[in-house]
């Protein structure tokens, strides 16, 4: 298949479902509060961004998104590359991941009421669970995965210390696998934000559920599409950076 | 002519109690200063075990390995060449050449001069910024090849580094690799299976027997390497060295 025709049919793909989404609202066979037809969508933006509501928002979320990201991020691929690489550490994080894996990250928000009141912390706590797993499996695997005949080429070239086979070869061995554990805590941290807000935490996620309150359908359906955006934009830059980090690969 | 490597008495085994784990012992083999010596035996029997004794990356149980090299902390005295050619894929060409000058002492200036140096002694000057993933195998092997010599040593170990190569390529490199053992007057210790490979490249061919590897014998070639592809008297030499081979194999399998 060309690019072109390509392109065509994903824009045919989604214009097509807003066609029919706005054609049932507009036939009356669905009652548009219900679900709005999407040219509500424009309008709702406006008067949320007017009212000041929509920046504070998205602001807020942004905000907690980015801690929670960096938080589980950087604690989940620290630890995997640790339990990689050191059998002890391995053994002692065996029965505690089993364990605490499990459990889902909104699990956590009494806790993280508890701990840290109704505060940016607690959001960002939240949201960070669910990145730090993800990170800390795929980036033990990576480290794993990376080949030992080329540690074996560098301890030849001279490479011996510790330090000298963590930055010459494991990591950047183990690059394309932490690079996609981070790509998928991205989209992970997008999912569990809107429920991190949900019990009145400044974000787009309280902000959905006043809307939903007050029956203002369309400003939940606006901030849907806010967050798809968001995630949108973000995993586009991540992806221009990873492809220019790992230009080495076929 | 002085002796670059010597082995005394080298033992190793791994893990395994008793003889099950012994990979070889009483191993006594000399390379000297300028000399090509090949070591020919069937896989498995640890000849690439004794080039990373000799190459410091696996520890000896008995026995000794004397590395004479004048002292110099810009070169390295030993440097290896593995089978598959193990370029870091994550390093442009040039920045896996010089692997090996990271961390001894050379400057910017001259690790730029001998990255130039040995892409231009392999053939490949126009190839410093490719990805190794854009380079044939045999290309990937030259790098490999200079990446060795970048480190200016006076010793090359090379681990069947042809091995995996189509019949042309090797050929080619077979050749190459005399050239710049001509033009660098390096000791090359070069590990292989193929026996042909192995008359035609060395001074002197070393058998290496199996269970626990020694050597069972040694062969000089005393033939003017012009005349050691396709000479009556080449082709003799490699059925003596295939004789030795199987004759040694069927030692170990009596006694096994």
């Amino acid at each position: 298949m060309k690019p072109i025709t390509r392109y065509a049919l994903s824009a045919a793909g989604l214009a097509g479902f807003l066609l029919l989404w706005e054609g049932l609202g507009r036939s009356g066979l669905i009652e548009t509060h219900l679900l709005p037809p999407p040219s509500t969508i424009p309008p709702a933006l406006m008067s949320e961004i007017r009212e000041g509501f929509w920046q504070v928002m998205v602001w807020s979320s942004l905000r907690h998104y980015t801690i929670g990201f960096v938080l589980g991020s950087v604690l989940g691929v620290t630890l995997g590359v640790a339990v990689a690489l050191f059998p002890r550490v391995e053994a002692s994080q065996a029965w505690l991941a089993r364990v605490l894996r499990p459990i889902p990250p909104l699990a956590w928000i009494p806790f993280a009421i508890i701990w840290f009141g109704i505060s940016e912390t607690a959001a960002a706590f939240i949201i960070s669970i669910g990145i730090f797993w993800i990170n800390y499996f795929t980036a033990m695997a990576a480290v794993q995965a990376v080949d030992k005949d080329l540690i074996e080429v560098a301890r030849a070239f001279g490479h011996r210390s510790f330090p000298a086979l963590l930055g010459k070869v494991i990591l950047p061995g183990a690059a394309p696998g932490i690079l996609s554990g981070l790509r998928a805590g991205l989209g992970q941290g997008w999912m569990t934000v809107v429920a991190a807000e949900l019990f009145g935490i400044q974000g787009i996620g309280q902000r959905m559920i006043e809307a939903s309150g007050l029956l203002a359908t369309d400003i939940v359906i606006l901030y849907m599409f806010s967050i798809a955006l968001l995630y949108g934009v973000s995993d586009y830059i991540f992806v221009r950076i990873q492809d220019r980090v790992l230009a080495w690969q076929r | 002519m002085a002796k670059v490597i010597e082995t005394r008495d080298l033992a190793v085994s791994f893990g395994g109690a008793g003889e099950a784990g012994i990979v070889f012992r009483h191993l006594n083999i000399a390379v000297e200063q300028g000399e090509f010596v090949t070591l020919v035996g069937v896989s498995g029997a640890g000849k690439s075990t004794l080039l990373r004794v000799i190459a410091d990356l696996i520890p000896p149980h008995e026995g000794s390995v004397t590395v004479e090299t004048p002292p110099d902390p810009t070169r390295r005295p030993i440097a290896m060449v593995f089978q598959a050619a193990l370029l870091m894929p994550w390093r442009t060409v040039a920045d896996n050449i010089t692997l090996g000058l990271e961390g001894i002492d050379v400057p910017d200036a001259v690790r730029a001069e001998r990255v130039a140096r040995t892409l231009d002694l392999v053939g490949l000057s126009e190839y410093g910024d490719r990805w190794p993933y854009q380079l044939s195998g045999g290309q990937r092997q030259r790098i490999g090849i200079a990446r060795a010599l970048a480190v200016e040593p006076d010793i090359l170990l090379m681990d069947e580094p042809f091995g995996a190569l189509d019949a042309i390529t090797r050929t080619a490199l077979q050749d190459e690799l005399l050239r710049i053992w001509r033009e660098t007057g390096k000791s090359i210790l070069f590990v292989t299976h193929d026996i042909e490979e192995a008359v035609y490249l060395g001074d002197r061919v070393l058998l290496l027997g199996d269970k626990p590897a020694r050597i069972v014998n040694e062969y000089r070639v005393d033939i003017d390497r012009a005349q050691r592809r396709e000479s009556a008297v080449f082709l003799r030499m490699v059925e003596t060295v295939r004789g030795g081979l199987s004759d040694a194999m069927a030692i170990d399998n009596g006694a096994g």
